[in-house]
């Protein structure tokens, strides 16, 4: 078991004050402070442009910060780019595979860039193929893979050599639900035999499903980081309402920050997002009643757990998909 | 799902020259499954040249010397090179660049960003040797006229592995500066001038008649190509300074690979 080896506080990613700085005085990461303990799945969350693929390519070598610093396996990755590539693992956001070959020839020869001899790139090809059931597809162009298998099969040839950690970058924008779930339990298998993941997203359902831990990322810069759980607490509240209503929605959540029980209130694309103490039956007449006493008339109400949404707009004011 | 065990970090030099290697056998097994493709390729624009200048002409009684045929020959070869250097290199880094970007997979592989490019020019510099050696036997055998050749083999064996090097640091550069919108502007603005003023369908040394242009000319790496194979194949005609060919084309080789790595750099990292 992973959790319980006292090798797994070992660090094996770790930045400090990372920054880059694009042409055009663009800030897409801003002094970033990262420690990722072995065998973690790490989530980095955060919307569209929030510096997560910038991140994540300052520490595959990809993109050369402005400063700071950044180590993988205990490796600088500026100063020794070379030797950084072998402790790690990638699958980047689009789809890099190689269409010249075919699917079991992706694998070979990621394996054979990797250093494995001809012989163990063959047995490993046919491992991976087998694990991430390809095996039927194993001389068919990769043109003809389906999303969710073109997707399995960059994590395949991503941890084919054994790197120590693993990064995904959003890996599952733009699959269908049925090969999110799919990918779900792979990265759920390979953290139970040990392997560290960094994954980014913007689907809070996924850094909250699949992470140890998840840094929440807006702006280039890391704007909370714990456990999922932990994050959830931080908001005070056990309870969301979200309320609509046909009148003035920033009257209503002034109106409803003063209830009792109340932690916080935002307003999102008009929606007034109510964060209270208490569960069960009781909430939603509660705030009803407190809505009609200030003469606001409702017209939609629903209620969820907090999540990492939650926390996201209790942090920013805004919601994760602007 | 067992455990793993983590591979070992190896020298950087040792894992690049692995990753080079591993790399180089990546694209010739590609090579030998798009063989046809290539050997089309390589084939048409000689195969066509050979067949108008050296059977047509004289069949139709256009004024055609067997030298003038021998003429032809190095700028034919020639041409099959540095047309390797664009198909073989430049166009298809156009379309990782454009679209695909499946470069980035090769680029994560354990070697220096520069190492990627070089080896992408070693596996166009290949291509260009075999495409010298497809067509010089086309071009030197077909024809009805006699051509008269007179294999320098130093020569020949030196050129054509410099004028295939060339053509692929040529393609690597091209095929990082260009966009894929402009590959149609890349045939009607490099490729065809160069090819046409490249001293291929004439020895350079018969521009004489034309000052100006037999300067100009001198900026085309062609030329160079062109001379080096008619030195090696068919001397004593106007040539060019020997010294001066192998100068050129070292010369060019070095600027197009410093050009090339540079530009695959600013493409391949932020
Ligand atoms: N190569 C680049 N050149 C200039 N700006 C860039 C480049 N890549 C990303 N950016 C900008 O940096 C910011 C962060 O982008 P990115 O790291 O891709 O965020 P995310 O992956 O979280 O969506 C964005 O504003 C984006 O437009
Ligand atoms: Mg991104």
């Amino acid at each position: 078991m992973p959790a319980t080896d006292p090798a797994d506080d070992r660090v094996v990613i770790q930045t400090q004050g990372l920054t880059k700085v694009y042409p055009g005085d663009l800030t897409a990461v801003d002094q970033l402070d990262l420690a990722v303990r072995q065998g973690e799945i790490f989530g980095l969350l955060g919307p569209n442009g929030a510096g997560k693929t910038t991140t994540v390519g300052m520490l595959t070598t990809r993109v050369i910060p402005t400063s700071g610093r950044a180590e993988v396996g205990g490796i600088d990755v500026v100063a020794h780019p070379t030797e950084a590539k072998q402790v790690i693992g990638v699958v980047s956001q689009t789809n890099t595979l190689d269409r010249s070959l075919n699917v079991w020839e992706n694998l070979y020869y990621h394996g054979r860039y990797f250093g494995m001899s001809a012989k163990a790139s063959r047995a490993a090809a046919a491992e991976h193929l087998e694990r991430f059931r390809l095996a039927d597809r194993a001389h068919a162009d990769t043109a003809t893979l389906s999303g969710g298998m073109a997707q399995r099969l960059m994590v395949a040839r991503s941890i084919l050599h054994r790197p120590q950690i693993l990064f995904l970058d959003e890996p599952t924008a733009g699959l269908d639900p049925q090969s999110r779930i799919a990918l779900w339990e792979i990265l759920g298998e390979l953290h139970a035999a040990g392997q560290t993941i960094l994954l980014t997203t913007h689907y809070m359902e996924e850094a909250e499903q699949l992470s140890s831990r998840v840094a929440i990322m807006d702006h280039g810069r890391l704007l909370a980081l714990d456990t999922p759980d932990a994050l959830k607490a931080s908001v005070e509240a056990d309870t969301v309402v979200k309320v609509t209503t046909d009148g003035d929605a920033a009257a209503l959540a002034l109106h409803l920050e003063r209830m009792e029980g109340v932690a916080s209130v935002n307003v999102i694309d008009g929606t007034v997002n109510v964060n209270l103490k208490g569960t069960g039956r009781g909430v939603l007449p509660r705030v009803v009643e407190h809505a009609d006493r200030g003469g606001f008339a409702i017209s939609d109400l629903s209620m969820r757990e907090p999540s990492l949404e939650t926390v996201f707009i209790s942090l920013t004011g805004k919601d994760l998909r602007d | 799902m067992t455990t793993t065990t983590l591979a070992q970090v190896r020298p950087s030099r040792q894992a690049a020259t692995g990753a080079f290697v591993a790399l180089l056998a990546r694209d010739l097994a590609v090579l030998l499954k798009t063989i046809r493709a290539f050997l089309l390729r390589t084939i048409m624009q000689p195969l066509l040249f050979v067949f108008v200048f050296t059977y047509v002409f004289p069949k139709i009684g256009q004024r055609i010397t067997g030298d003038f045929s021998t003429l032809i020959v190095p700028g034919v070869v020639a041409i099959a090179v540095i047309f390797q250097g664009i198909q073989a290199v430049a166009l298809p880094l156009v379309q990782d660049f454009g679209y695909t970007r499946e470069i980035e997979d090769r680029v994560m592989a354990p070697l220096p960003v520069w190492g990627v490019a070089l080896e992408k020019m070693a596996s166009g510099a290949v291509q260009g040797i075999l495409a010298a050696a497809v067509v010089f036997p086309l071009a030197a055998f077909i024809p009805v006229s006699t051509v008269h050749l007179h294999v320098n083999w130093p020569i020949l064996l030196t050129v054509v592995p410099l004028a295939a090097y060339l053509s692929a640091a040529l393609g690597l550069f091209v095929g990082t500066r260009t966009a894929p919108q402009q590959v149609p502007l890349l045939f009607s603005v490099i490729v065809i001038p160069i090819t046409f003023l490249g001293a291929t369908y004439y020895p350079w040394g018969a521009l004489k008649a034309i000052p100006w242009l037999k300067w100009a000319v001198l900026v085309n790496p062609l030329v160079y190509m062109s001379e080096g194979f008619r030195q090696a194949l068919a001397p004593q005609r106007l040539h060019m300074n020997l010294a001066m060919i192998y100068l050129a084309l070292i010369a060019y080789s070095a600027l197009l690979t410093w050009a090339g790595l540079s530009g695959f750099r600013k493409r391949v990292l932020a």
